[in-house]
């Protein structure tokens, strides 16, 4: 007892702020999370779908506009022959990675406080990947032509070339995409168990119940599980930074000034989780507020994502300032000569806006406490860097393109109303799928989020305070 | 048979009586997997690491036959009159990674599912009304009538002195 007294008062004053707030017990929790999607759906959830289910088949129509008119109803050309297309490749897929290190790299540090947010960052991660995958698959001119990027031998026996980058990023890709789909479904088993068992018409058991598999919570399937899961995270860890990595060695490997720099994986890696970072309180903020999920979506989350904000926009800025540095230091006229292109040529106002204020400036606010805690400014930032990010993925794939080696080849981009509604429509596709989402899925790992409760933990029971059984047993009246 | 408990910690300290006393068809049922609690049932670790271990060096050589046997033997490519030797096996690994990766996820994957007899969508103990809450905040502990040692009257006495509540027989069938 006198141990147990000291080692309660030795942990008075290191007591962390709890992940879960106003110690709201478990069935607090399911019902909480569950009964968002029980409850009708509410009637802006529905004007919402509607207008973002109108965006997404219009994206939809241009694509199939793109598709049978062709390429050209895009605004690429000579010299620009990657633009719009290729910039929302690397914008979406840049989101989808901050999903993954949540999911997989926060898990294997132990950082428990991934767990209000994971799911919905994977479910953004694979939404992500969605509106990512149809750039590279329709810009390729000849839609119907796509199966030359299997590894398979066309009808001359030419097979494809596996030492080329964009073969790379197929496997890359199409690996992120599988590994993120089974990451979440295996997270999702023991919450479709959970929707099954509360669930209250029959087509609704039916269908939660087929995909909950037949889970019961039983400790000899937990065991395998949570290795399992273990596992997974320890896969996708590597997999998150190989693929924006793999993305970086497009351009990395070719000799376009500005593109052909060995900065590219990190910078990218960093980037892509700043960008997504953002998207994610971009989306979690307003759910939080609608859904009043304030007690487990806290300040201490939204702090913990500004620091990574701030954390990896820095590593941003420095990568930035860095390429301005080598581009000087190398003495390559073109190389030089593409760094002052970029700050006073004629798409200088992308790098004023776009990199200089959104990427290096906003997120520097997240220095001070007062920042991170208010969530207007923290939003505020957020919109800034997902606009910044998409900027600054164009200045590098446009703005290298556009004044590269000779001046007699030099051009402009313009986009085309197709190219515009494209990007729009895959914004539209990618809302409309987290609304669908947030509607029929819990959007807040339950069984997770009930590990991070105190009284999860089997030794909870120290002296001094009420003892857990009982309490246990008076709030389950 | 089986009994629902208070807490996880109940739970806990139940199934460290129920392995001391020499079960072996049993098993906890809990919302959330319980930290410490395969020690508690004198479980091992999980093996399935060795599965995906197993998928992960299929991945690696299916990735290595598939890369090889077309760039090296069926048809080698000359790109930009690039050099196709030793040197540019560098070039081969990423995929090889990749695909490492994505064998090894389905075997984690299907091994999870395949290792704990899923998807199995009827099961005894879900004729057993208070089980629902296995997946909301009840806390089960559930001994086999298929255990050697299982008489329902030590059972009983086992489940109620280790706290267990609403100690019930659960039949195969409704």
């Amino acid at each position: 007892m006198i141990e147990g007294e000291a080692v309660a008062s030795a942990e008075k004053p290191l007591m962390r702020v709890p992940l879960v707030l106003n110690k709201r017990n478990f069935s607090w929790v399911t019902e909480r999370i569950a009964g968002v999607i029980e409850a009708n759906a509410p009637r802006w959830w529905w004007v919402a779908f509607a207008i973002t289910s109108m965006v997404a088949a219009f994206g939809l129509f241009c694509l199939g506009y793109q598709i049978s008119t062709g390429v050209g109803t895009w605004g690429l050309n000579h010299p620009v022959g990657w633009a719009w297309d290729i910039t929302n490749f690397v914008f979406w897929i840049g989101i989808g990675h901050a999903g993954t290190l949540i999911s997989a790299i926060l898990f294997l540090l132990r950082q428990k406080w991934r767990t209000s947010i994971n799911r919905a960052a994977e479910a953004m991660t694979l939404f992500a990947v969605i509106c990512a995958a149809i750039f590279p698959g329709v810009h390729v001119g000849r839609v119907w032509m796509a199966w030359y990027l299997a590894p398979l031998p066309n009808n001359y026996g030419i097979w494809p070339n596996f030492r080329s980058p964009l073969l790379w990023d197929v496997f890359a890709v199409s690996t992120y995409f599988s590994v993120s789909v089974l990451f979440w479904y295996t997270g999702l088993i023991p919450d479709l168990a959970t929707l099954r068992d509360r669930a209250k018409t029959k087509i609704k058991k039916l269908l939660y119940g087929i995909f909950a598999v037949g889970w019961r919570g039983s400790n000899r399937n937990w065991r395998h599980y949570e290795m399992a899961y273990l596992l997974l995270a320890g896969l996708s860890t590597p997999l998150v930074l190989s693929v924006h990595s793999v993305v970086s060695f497009d351009f990395a490997t070719s000799i376009i000034p500005t593109w052909h720099t060995t900065i590219f994986p990190p910078y990218f890696v960093a980037g892509a989780i700043f960008g997504g970072f953002a998207m994610v309180l971009t989306l979690l903020v307003p759910a939080r507020a609608i859904y009043k999920l304030h007690d487990i979506i806290t300040p201490q989350h939204v702090d913990k994502m500004a620091k990574i904000i701030l954390l990896t926009g820095s590593i941003v800025t420095y990568a930035y300032a860095m390429e301005f540095f080598v581009a000087w230091y190398s003495g390559n006229q073109y190389e030089k000569f593409a760094f002052y292109n970029r700050i006073f040529g004629p798409y200088w106002w992308y790098w004023w806006v776009g990199m200089l204020f959104c990427n290096m400036l906003s997120p520097q606010l997240f220095w001070f406490k007062a920042c991170r805690r208010n969530i207007y400014i923290v939003y505020f930032v957020c919109m800034c860097v997902n606009a910044g990010m998409w900027f600054e993925r164009f200045i590098i794939i446009v703005g290298g393109l556009h004044r590269d080696f000779l001046p007699s080849s030099w051009g402009m981009f313009y986009p085309t109303w197709v190219d515009i509604w494209t990007f729009i429509g895959t914004l539209g596709i990618f809302t409309s799928l987290f609304l669908l989402f947030i509607r029929y899925l819990p959007m807040i790992a339950m069984s997770e989020v009930k590990i991070v409760l105190p009284e999860a933990n089997p030794h909870h029971a120290w002296p001094g305070e009420h003892h857990p059984v009982a309490a246990g047993g008076k709030e389950r009246n | 048979m089986g009994a629902e408990y208070p807490s996880a910690s109940a739970l806990y300290e139940a199934a460290k009586r129920v392995r001391d006393s020499g079960f072996k068809r049993w098993d906890v049922h809990s919302p959330f997997p319980i930290h410490g609690m395969d020690e508690a049932m004198g479980l091992g670790k999980s093996w399935l690491s060795a599965a995906v271990l197993g998928g992960g060096i299929t991945g690696l050589l299916t990735a290595t036959i598939l890369e090889f046997g077309p760039s090296w033997f069926i048809y080698p490519l000359i790109v930009h009159g690039k050099p196709t030797n030793w040197a540019t096996v560098p070039a081969f690994f990423p995929i090889m990674f990749e695909l490492t990766v994505l064998f090894a996820a389905f075997t984690a994957f299907f091994a999870m599912l395949i290792m704990n007899g899923l998807p199995r969508w009827y099961h005894p103990v879900f004729n057993w009304q208070r089980f629902s809450r296995a997946t909301n905040d009840g806390f089960f502990l559930i001994i086999e009538a298929r255990d050697p040692r299982f008489t329902e009257l030590e059972a009983r006495e086992l489940l109620e002195q280790s706290g267990g509540e609403h100690v019930t027989i659960i039949h195969e069938e409704d």
